[in-house]
């Protein structure tokens, strides 16, 4: 991964002594708290609920053993021994002190880590899939390029104060992992003519306007994307909206003028720029590249008694199956460690369990690992012969439930336990599902099915995009949760549909197995939950979950009678 | 008053800037004596008139305004302020930028209106020499450190136009 030359560490070092002297300012009064919230949030300092939340940046997903160790200290000497993992590439604290966070980032700096722009109206946090470098899809490794974009986006003077925060996410394999549709530019790495370079889209997010992002330009050169980007980011920044902050960002702009006007003003900005000194020579693509080349594989063990092990044990089995990827390197894997165990908040991982992955990262996988916007670990580079012992101790250490990708390994937002926009709680919902499907067997018979649960409509869960997606809804101060159907990420992307009137949390374990049923007496054999709710439509699911339930005029009736 | 930092000290201000009351017009407003920064759209109605006083003349834009109209005009400005109606509305970063870099402005670009300590370090990146800071926020402060926060940028900028990549050995 990258390694920090002097000038990246002095940086670092520089910023922290800023943001030190800025809360010291603040807390002097010289700062009044709204001249000090947008310095703090570009610092990834939120205040929530009950305290502070510490918003670290885990660069397009990539970190190591140091850096993980560092986070178990910080969760126990300034936290409550546990942090978060978001679904943009981030670990959250949910109970340091504002007074201690310079401190924290001090920390944090030695091991190269830091909470720059992990919040605010700027240049956010770079993301990517989570198997970039290892996936066997791969076209193209995402990362040089991943990395030359974090240190442009890096104290970008110009894009400091944007209209609206500002996402970008890189894809480089044939399945996209990375949301790339969803964001306010996607970038997807392709081969044309023998040539490398992007497909850009531009203005897809999801939150309260939920919009599928659309293609600004089909190639682009990779020499060409800091000046490409720059023209993006200039007409944005220009002409995006900063009367309201919902209609801010800049999906609002490329609706309001049209995809083909608003690329129309990129390509005579970007006419301007082109070929200008921040065009990418080979030379700065190498210097990247350098940082990210493969670790020394050994060769594929001849007897390795996989098989075996498997026949052997069924839960083995299962972990393989679920919990592995596979790696371009013969005889090795991708492997996902789950922190979806049911009762836990997705998410959620200890300073124990952090110690422990670090130890599993050097012992089985280079002293490397990833975190997925699913908000898993993957140690990226391990051995088929080392999975068996490390699914051992990941398994001792809660970390080996074999439910990747299916119903329970849901993407869940902190929700309104923790979080001050959250119109409902999410983690209570979540843990009653996963109670409701905690039989294996079962959940192997259904199969692939992305859940996504979000507090509120911004969509931190990424509600939008589940198989099954739902969103926390406040009613007249009651939770709610409004239920979707047939969103999905990947290269088909697209929106799930409301099914109808919102539930109660009591009511949600029942609604998804209703759901669950229908999909069951309905599909035929080797039919995913999608494949039978694209070709029976969403009627059948929508008559079993209100079938008896009243609503209208009944319900009005009820509640009155009540 | 705000108080004007240029070249590394405290200034005093001797231009005064144009703001039309209620019921006046870019067309019928009296142009004061003396050196004055005038809006945009004072300066696009009375051109010739201004240019006829033979006084150094200062423009005044606002986040809003196109750039590109007075794209061939710059060299007939001492100063050009760039109003920010708040700290956290960036679109003066990007006119900046354009001002510097494509147009070739060398004169006096000033920040005015809600200028604060904490911005000052990317406002010299994109371009600004001058700076009002606003009243009551500790201007020797800020001369002593606002403008020294990083010792280097990742980006091309109008103060340092190589990126850093340009620039390794």
């Amino acid at each position: 991964m990258y390694t920090y030359d002097a000038t990246d560490r002095q940086l670092l070092t520089e910023r922290v002594a800023q943001f030190r002297d800025q809360v010291s300012r603040w807390q002097s009064g010289e700062l009044t708290n709204d001249e000090f919230r947008p310095l703090r949030l570009q610092n990834g300092l939120y205040v929530q609920r009950h305290a502070p939340m510490l918003r670290i940046a885990v660069p397009y997903a990539m970190t190591n053993s140091a850096q993980l160790r560092k986070l178990a200290y910080v969760a126990r000497t300034y936290d409550r021994g546990y942090g978060h993992f978001t679904t943009r590439h981030n670990m959250q604290f949910n109970w340091p002190k504002i007074e201690d966070c310079p401190d924290i980032l001090a920390h944090l700096a030695e091991v190269e880590m830091h909470a720059i722009q992990t919040s605010g109206n700027c240049l956010r946090n770079i993301t990517t899939d989570q198997f970039a470098g290892v996936a066997a899809d791969e076209v193209i490794d995402p990362r040089p390029l991943a990395e030359i974009l974090r240190q442009w986006t890096t104290f970008h003077p110009e894009f400091a104060f944007l209209p609206r925060k500002f996402k970008i996410a890189i894809s480089g394999s044939r399945d996209d992992r990375a949301v790339t549709w969803f964001h306010d530019i996607g970038l997807h790495l392709q081969q044309q003519n023998g040539e490398l370079g992007f497909r850009v889209i531009v203005g897809g997010g999801l939150g309260r306007t939920p919009i599928r992002g659309q293609i600004v330009r089909e190639f682009l050169p990779w020499q060409h994307i800091l000046t490409y980007c720059e023209a993006i980011l200039r007409v944005y920044n220009r002409d995006g909206r900063r009367d309201n902050p919902y209609k801010a960002r800049i999906k609002i702009l490329v609706q309001s003028l049209g995809v083909e006007e608003f690329a129309r003003q990129v390509e005579a900005e970007w006419a301007l720029q082109k070929d200008g000194p921040a065009t990418l020579s080979q030379a700065e693509y190498d210097r990247m590249a350098a940082h990210f080349t493969a670790p020394a594989y050994a060769a594929a063990s001849k007897d390795t008694d996989l098989a075996t092990q498997a026949a052997a044990d069924k839960a083995f089995a299962r972990w393989l199956e679920r919990n592995t990827h596979p790696h371009k390197a013969a005889g090795y894997r991708a492997v996902t460690l789950s922190l979806k165990k049911h009762g836990v908040a997705p998410g959620d991982v200890t300073a124990e369990q952090m110690d422990i992955v670090a130890d599993l990262a050097e012992r089985y996988s280079f002293g490397e690992l990833r975190i997925s916007h699913e908000q898993n670990i993957i140690l990226a580079d391990v051995h088929e012969a080392d999975l068996h012992a490390l699914w051992q101790a990941a398994k001792t250490a809660g970390l080996a439930t074999s439910n990747i990708g299916l119903l329970t390994d849901m993407i869940c937002c902190p929700g309104g336990d923790f979080c001050d926009l959250a119109n409902a709680p999410s983690i209570p919902v979540a843990n009653a599902i996963q109670a409701r499907f905690d039989d294996l067997d079962y959940l192997f018979d259904i199969g692939d099915l992305d859940l996504n649960i979000s507090g509120c409509m911004n969509g931190c869960g990424h509600h939008h995009v589940g198989n099954i997606g739902v969103l926390g809804v406040d009613k007249n101060d009651a939770a709610f949760y409004q239920v979707t159907l047939g969103g999905r990420q990947g290269n088909d992307a697209k929106l799930g549909k409301v099914i109808g009137p919102s539930f109660s949390a009591e009511e949600m374990p029942d609604v998804v197995e209703k759901i669950i049923q229908i999909y069951l007496e309905n599909r035929h054999p080797d039919e995913s939950f999608l494949d039978t709710l694209d070709r029976i439509g969403i009627d059948p699911f929508k008559n079993r979950v209100y079938e008896n339930r009243a609503h209208g005029k009944a319900k009005a009736a009820e509640t009155e009678a009540a | 008053m705000a108080q004007l930092i240029k070249n590394g000290a405290l200034l005093a201000d001797d231009w005064q800037t144009l703001i039309l009351a209620e019921g006046e017009t870019p067309e019928a407003v009296v142009l004061p004596a003396g050196p004055v920064i005038f809006p945009l759209a004072v300066w696009q109605a009375r051109k010739n008139e201004i240019i006829a006083r033979q006084q150094p003349i200062g423009l005044l834009l606002k986040g809003s305004d196109r750039v590109e109209e007075i794209a061939g005009e710059v060299t007939q400005f001492a100063v050009i302020a760039i109003d920010f109606p708040k700290f956290v509305d960036g679109r003066g970063y990007s006119l900046a930028s354009l001002l510097r870099q494509r147009y070739g402005y060398t004169g006096e670009l000033r920040a005015v209106g809600d200028v604060l300590h904490d911005q000052l370090f990317y406002m010299q990146r994109v371009g600004f020499d001058a700076f009002a800071l606003k009243d009551g926020k500790n201007a020797e402060l800020a001369l002593a450190s606002a403008f020294a926060t990083f010792s280097d940028g990742y980006q091309a900028s109008t103060s340092q136009p190589q990126p850093r990549f340009r620039r390794l050995a």
